[in-house]
């Protein structure tokens, strides 16, 4: 899982693709699992910091985790 | 250093919801630093809002339709060449272009410079002559006819399906769900440009733009690829931002160099949810978002005026990405004493 290598990620969670133009508001939870996957983190290593950090359990986590990723793949910001 | 005197005068001063290109194309040539310009307006109608705009145009003379042909515009011409020592002439309507393409070596004699496609390239991209063009580039365009009647445009619809768009001969598009619609727009687009009305395939999908400049021998000069951010219900740009899209650039490019285009030109495209290109319309002309180029660091206006001046241009080799423009409308408060002027002298 790599985050496309033009992607452009700002301090405030705004996300631009230049390659088509679209841009996109993470929130900070959005933000943080986006710069992990930038700095090459896989989703299992993904998933122990968020879990280490907030109060979650691992089932809900992973689904939303899932659903984000999905969300990045279908947004073309993600390498296929 | 000091800077060329040179006295350019410019159409498409409309800028109006369907803005024509003019006064972009004017801001751009007064930001140069190698010339010292004096703008002449050529307009069509009183109320374009270029004229009025009097630190971006020195002097406007209305000028007869295209539609009373060239022999009328070229006796027009010569009245304000007299008057302002026209050096040059950048037209920026598609319905203009084959007037002054004709007229091109009359100027040329009075010493008057234009920077234009051939007749046979400007015929060769017509709408209508999309598909064959397609064909003939290798580019994907979508399926179209062009029809004259009512019972030719039922006919068509028959093998199509809906949405369609349905194209004025030189502007307007509106797309169909129906029959009825389709109808609709093909009168209101018959009364206002005139015959053939295009119906051609809807393309789903991302609208892009690319505006470039070829020198006529071949050589893209200057490339900006856009993606169309705000849309109007004219099918408008009113926002838009520069993309780093090579294919778009590349496929101006292939169309510039097989075609030997001279001038400015504008690819409108559709990129499907596939990701697959399709040329809609190649506009002969800088488009109307042209300062969004100049913006992104290419001057298109400024370039394609030295190429007119027979200037060596050196092709740009970058832009600016992420760069947006955002339209906006301003109410001008303008004298009676003005447009009464231009009314009854035609210039002003």
């Amino acid at each position: 899982m790599l985050l496309k290598e033009n992607i452009a990620l700002s301090e405030n969670g705004f996300v631009f693709n230049p390659s088509n133009g679209d841009s996109f508001t993470m929130n900070n939870t959005g933000k943080e699992v986006i710069m992990m996957i930038k700095e090459g983190k896989n989703m299992n290593q993904i998933t122990e910091l968020l879990i280490e950090k907030y109060d979650v359990d691992r089932h809900t986590l992973e689904r939303y985790l899932s659903d984000f990723v999905n969300d990045l793949s279908i947004n073309n910001l993600l390498e296929e | 250093m000091t800077r060329q005197k040179v006295t350019v005068a410019v159409t498409g001063l409309n800028n109006i919801d369907s803005p024509g290109p003019g006064i972009p194309v004017i801001r751009g040539i007064r930001e140069s630093k190698d010339f010292d310009v004096r703008i002449i307006g050529l307009a069509y109608e009183h109320l374009e809002p270029g004229i009025y705009m009097s630190d971006l145009v020195d002097k406007t003379f209305m000028i007869p339709y295209p539609t009373e042909g060239k022999d009328a515009l070229f006796r027009r011409l010569c009245d304000i060449h007299k008057k302002e020592k026209l050096d040059v002439i950048i037209p920026n309507f598609d319905a203009e272009l084959f007037s002054f393409i004709k007229l091109e070596k009359n100027l040329e004699e009075i010493g008057i410079k234009t920077y234009l496609p051939t007749l046979e390239q400007f015929d060769e991209r017509n709408k209508s002559n999309l598909p064959a063009y397609g064909k003939k580039y290798g580019i994907n365009v979508p399926a179209g006819t062009e029809v004259f009647s009512i019972s030719d445009l039922t006919n068509t619809l028959k093998s199509m399906n809906y949405p369609v768009m349905i194209k004025g001969k030189y502007y307007d598009a509106y797309a169909a769900n129906s029959i009825e619609q389709a109808v609709t727009s093909f009168l209101n687009l018959s009364a206002k440009w005139g015959f053939p009305v295009i119906v051609q395939e809807f393309i789903n999908g991302t609208e892009v733009n690319v505006t470039a400049l070829g020198d006529g021998k071949g050589n893209l000069l200057a490339a900006v690829p856009m993606r169309k951010q705000y849309i109007t219900d004219k099918g408008k740009a009113w926002g838009g931002i520069t993309i780093d899209d090579p294919t778009m650039v590349n496929l101006a490019k292939k169309i510039i160099s097989q075609t030997k285009w001279k001038g400015g030109i504008e690819l409108e495209l559709i990129r499907s949810p596939e990701n697959k290109l399709f040329l809609l319309e190649i506009n002969p002309r800088i488009p109307a978002w042209i300062y969004l180029a100049v913006g992104a660091g290419q001057n298109i206006p400024e370039a394609l005026l030295k190429l007119t001046l027979g200037l060596d241009v050196k092709p740009f080799t970058r832009y600016d990405v992420g760069k947006m423009f955002i339209r906006y409308s301003y109410d001008m408060i303008v004298d009676l004493e003005l447009f009464s002027k231009l009314t009854t002298t035609g210039e002003l």
